[in-house]
C-alpha cells in the first residue's frame, strides 16, 4: 500500500515535534517506505473475526489506599531540569509571536 | 588474582561466604579487568567504582560479623543496562538527550539488586532506547564482541553481553523487548533470560514499549541465571503489569535439570523458523542440539505456528506506536537536553530542536512509523490489524503448548554480523529478531542458551527455548540438562573457548 512521499515524511516529522533536516527528508522517505511496505503483510492475515490483543497479559484496574507517601523534594524534582527559575521549571514562550 | 573473573557467580557467592575470598578482592578483580579490556570492548557507560567497593566492604562485614547473606549471590559483581535508573548514576539508554541527566531514585531492580547485597559495578551500552540489534545505535559508539571484535555484540543489551563473554562481569541485566536479552546472548555464547511479561517490575526501566518491555538476567551459566532471576523477580506494587504470584521456582529447575534426564519433556521445534534465511552454521549448530536433547530422553517433534511468520511486521508496528507515545517524554522542559532555547524560539520549537539533536536515526524512523501506524485513516490496517495478529500468534502458542511442554528454535537467524554490515539497512537489522519477538507479543518467557560454535565461522550460535506463561521452571531444565550435555561432550563451557583479548 504505503509509498510515503516526502512530503507526508515532512508531516510525520512535524507531528513527532522532529526538526529533521531535508537529507534526512531524502533518507527518511525511502527507508519508510521500505519499512512499510514490509510491515504491511499483516494485511495478509484474515483476522476480521479476531480480537485486538493490546496486552499480554489481562489487566485489571489495582486500587491502593490513597495515602500520603514520601515523593521527590522540589530540589530533586528540579536537579535533572535543563533549566529553572524560582524553584519552578523555566519553559520557553509556550505562545506563538502571531498570538 | 585475574582468574576470579573467570568463575561463575554461585562459585563466587560460594568462595566469599566460605571466606576463601573477599568480596572486595572480587571486586577489585573485575573492576581491574574492566580498566584493562573495556576500552577495546565498550561495553561499560559507567564504572561506579567506589559504590561498588562500598558495597562488596559491607558483604564482607556480614561474613566477617556471621551473618547470614542477604541473598545467594551477595557479593557478586554485576552489570547494569543503562536502562534502568539507579539514583546518583548517570543513565543514558545509549542516547544524547539524556546524556549526563541522574536520575532521582532507584528502580525496583535496581533495589532488590542491592538489597540483595549484588555489587553494581556500572552501567552497560545500549542501542538508543533499546532500539536495535547492534548497540550501533547507541549515541556513546558500539560495544565489540569479545569473540571477535569486529563485530557486533547483539542488541539492544549488547553492553551486558559482552561485559559477560569479556569477563568483565559474572552477572548482567537486560531488557527484552523484541529480543534484546536473547539475541546478544546468543551471539556471544552466553545465557539470557526473558521472563513472563510482569514478572520482572518495570518500575523504573525507562520505557520503550511498554506492552512488551521486559527485564530479565544474563549470565555465562543457565544456574547463574536462575539465581539472578530470582533476585530480580516478583510482585511489585509501583508497577501496575506487575504478576501478583510467587517468583516460579527456576533455581530448583535447573539444578533439577543439570542432572541430566529430560525422559518424558515433549519438545517442539517450529517449523516456520528453519529453512532459508538461517546460515548452515546456525542450521548445523542446532539440529546437533536437538540430537542432543534427544540424547537426553526427551522426545522431540515439529511443531507448526502458522502466524509466527507475521510476528516480525506485527512487532515493528506495535513497538513504534508504542515509542512514538513513550518517547513523547522527551520534551526538552523537566529533564535531559535542551537545544534552541534562545528566547526567540517558542516551547513547541525547542522541543522539536531538541529532539532533532537528541535522537539517532533509529529513535527518529520508529517515531515516525509510530506516529504514522496510530494516524486516523491508517490506524486500522496497521496498528489495529497488528493487535489482531498478536491474538492469532497467542493462540499459535497456546495450541503448540496443548501437545508439548516447550519450544525450540535458533535464537536469531545468523552468528554475529559485522560492525557497520547492516547499519544502513533498516529491514536487514530487524531480522535479527526474527524468532525471538512471538514470546514478546504473547508475554510467554524464552531464553537463549549457547548451542554451540558455527562451523563457517567459528562464533556462538543459541538454542532458544520457550514456555508457557510462569512456566519458567521447564524451560530452566531444559536449558541446564542441555548445557551439562553440550559442556561434557566438549570438554568444557563454550564461554572458555573465547580468544584472549589483549589487555
Amino acid at each position: 500500500m504505503p509509498n510515503i512521499s516526502r512530503d507526508e515524511v515532512a508531516h510525520l516529522a512535524r507531528l513527532a515535534r522532529l526538526a529533521v533536516t531535508e537529507d534526512e527528508l531524502d533518507t527518511f522517505a525511502g527507508q519508510l517506505d521500505v519499512i512499510l511496505q514490509s510491515v504491511a503483510r499483516v494485511g495478509e492475515v484474515a483476522a476480521e473475526d479476531i480480537p485486538p490483543t493490546s496486552h499480554a497479559v489481562p489487566l485489571t484496574n489495582v486500587f491502593r489506599e490513597d495515602l500520603v507517601r514520601p515523593g521527590l523534594t522540589q530540589q530533586q524534582a528540579l536537579a535533572g531540569a535543563p533549566a529553572a527559575e524560582d524553584g519552578r521549571f523555566r519553559v520557553p514562550r509556550i505562545l506563538g509571536e502571531e498570538a | 588474582m585475574s582468574d576470579l573473573t573467570r568463575l561463575t557467580a554461585a562459585e563466587l557467592a560460594d568462595k566469599i561466604q566460605k571466606k576463601d575470598v573477599s568480596a572486595v578482592e572480587v571486586a577489585q578483580a573485575h573492576l581491574d579487568r574492566i580498566a584493562a579490556v573495556d576500552k577495546t570492548v565498550n561495553a561499560f557507560l559507567y564504572v561506579d567504582t567506589e559504590r561498588a567497593l562500598s558495597a562488596a566492604r559491607a558483604v564482607d562485614e556480614d561474613v566477617a560479623a556471621g551473618r547470614e547473606p542477604a541473598s545467594p549471590l551477595a557479593g557478586v559483581p554485576l552489570a547494569l543496562k543503562d536502562v534502568f535508573v539507579m539514583e546518583g548514576a548517570p543513565t543514558t539508554c545509549g542516547s544524547k538527550i539524556l546524556e549526563g541527566w541522574s536520575p532521582p531514585y532507584d528502580a525496583t531492580v535496581t533495589r532488590k539488586l542491592l538489597e540483595a547485597g549484588v555489587v553494581i559495578l556500572g552501567k552497560t551500552n545500549m542501542d538508543e532506547f533499546a532500539m536495535g540489534s547492534s548497540t550501533e545505535n547507541s549515541a556513546f559508539g558500539p560495544s565489540r564482541n569479545p569473540w571477535d571484535l569486529d563485530r557486533i555484540p547483539g542488541g539492544s543489551g549488547g553492553g551486558s553481553s559482552a561485559s559477560l563473554a569479556a569477563f568483565e562481569a559474572p552477572l548482567a541485566i537486560g531488557t527484552d523487548t523484541g529480543g534484546s536479552i536473547r539475541q546478544p546472548g546468543s551471539v556471544t555464547g552466553t545465557v539470557g533470560v526473558k521472563p513472563t511479561y510482569g514478572g520482572v517490575s518495570r518500575y523504573g526501566l525507562v520505557a520503550f514499549s511498554s506492552s512488551l518491555d521486559q527485564g530479565g538476567p544474563c549470565a555465562r551459566t543457565v544456574l547463574d541465571a536462575a539465581l539472578l532471576h530470582e533476585v530480580i523477580g516478583g510482585h511489585d506494587p509501583l508497577d501496575s503489569t506487575s504478576i501478583d504470584a510467587p517468583v516460579p521456582p527456576v533455581v530448583a529447575a535447573a539444578r533439577d535439570g543439570a542432572r541430566g534426564d529430560l525422559s518424558g519433556m515433549r519438545i517442539g521445534i517450529v517449523t516456520e523458523f528453519q529453512g532459508d534465511g538461517y546460515q548452515a552454521g546456525v542450521t548445523a549448530a542446532f539440529v546437533q542440539a536437538v540430537e542432543t536433547l534427544k540424547g537426553l530422553g526427551a522426545e522431540v517433534v515439529e511443531v507448526s505456528c502458522p502466524h509466527f511468520d507475521y510476528a516480525l511486521p506485527a512487532y515493528y508496528l506495535i513497538a513504534p506506536s508504542e515509542a512514538s507515545s513513550n518517547l513523547a517524554r522527551f520534551d526538552a522542559m523537566r529533564y535531559g537536553l535542551r537545544t534552541g532555547d534562545d528566547s526567540a524560539n517558542s516551547a513547541e520549537q525547542v522541543m522539536a530542536l531538541t529532539r532533532e539533536a537528541g535522537f539517532g536515526a533509529e529513535v527518529k524512523r520508529r517515531i515516525m512509523i509510530g506516529t504514522y501506524a496510530l494516524s486516523s485513516g491508517y490506524y486500522d490496517a496497521y496498528y489495529g490489524q497488528a493487535q489482531k495478529v498478536r491474538t492469532l500468534i497467542t493462540q499459535d502458542f497456546e495450541k503448540a503448548f496443548e501437545s508439548v511442554d516447550v519450544l525450540i528454535s535458533p535464537t536469531t537467524p545468523t552468528t554475529a554480523f559485522r560492525i557497520g554490515e547492516r547499519a544502513d539497512d533498516p529491514m536487514a537489522m530487524y531480522l535479527a529478531d526474527l524468532c525471538t519477538i512471538p514470546a514478546n507479543l504473547a508475554g510467554t518467557p524464552a531464553m537463549s542458551v549457547p548451542a554451540g560454535l558455527s562451523d563457517e565461522d567459528g562464533l556462538p550460535v543459541g538454542l532458544q527455548v520457550m514456555a508457557p506463561a510462569l512456566a519458567e521452571p521447564r524451560m530452566y531444565k531444559v536449558a541446564a540438562a542441555f548445557e551439562a550435555a553440550r559442556d561434557a561432550a566438549s570438554g568444557g563451557a563454550l564461554i572458555h573457548r573465547v580468544p584472549e583479548l589483549e589487555a
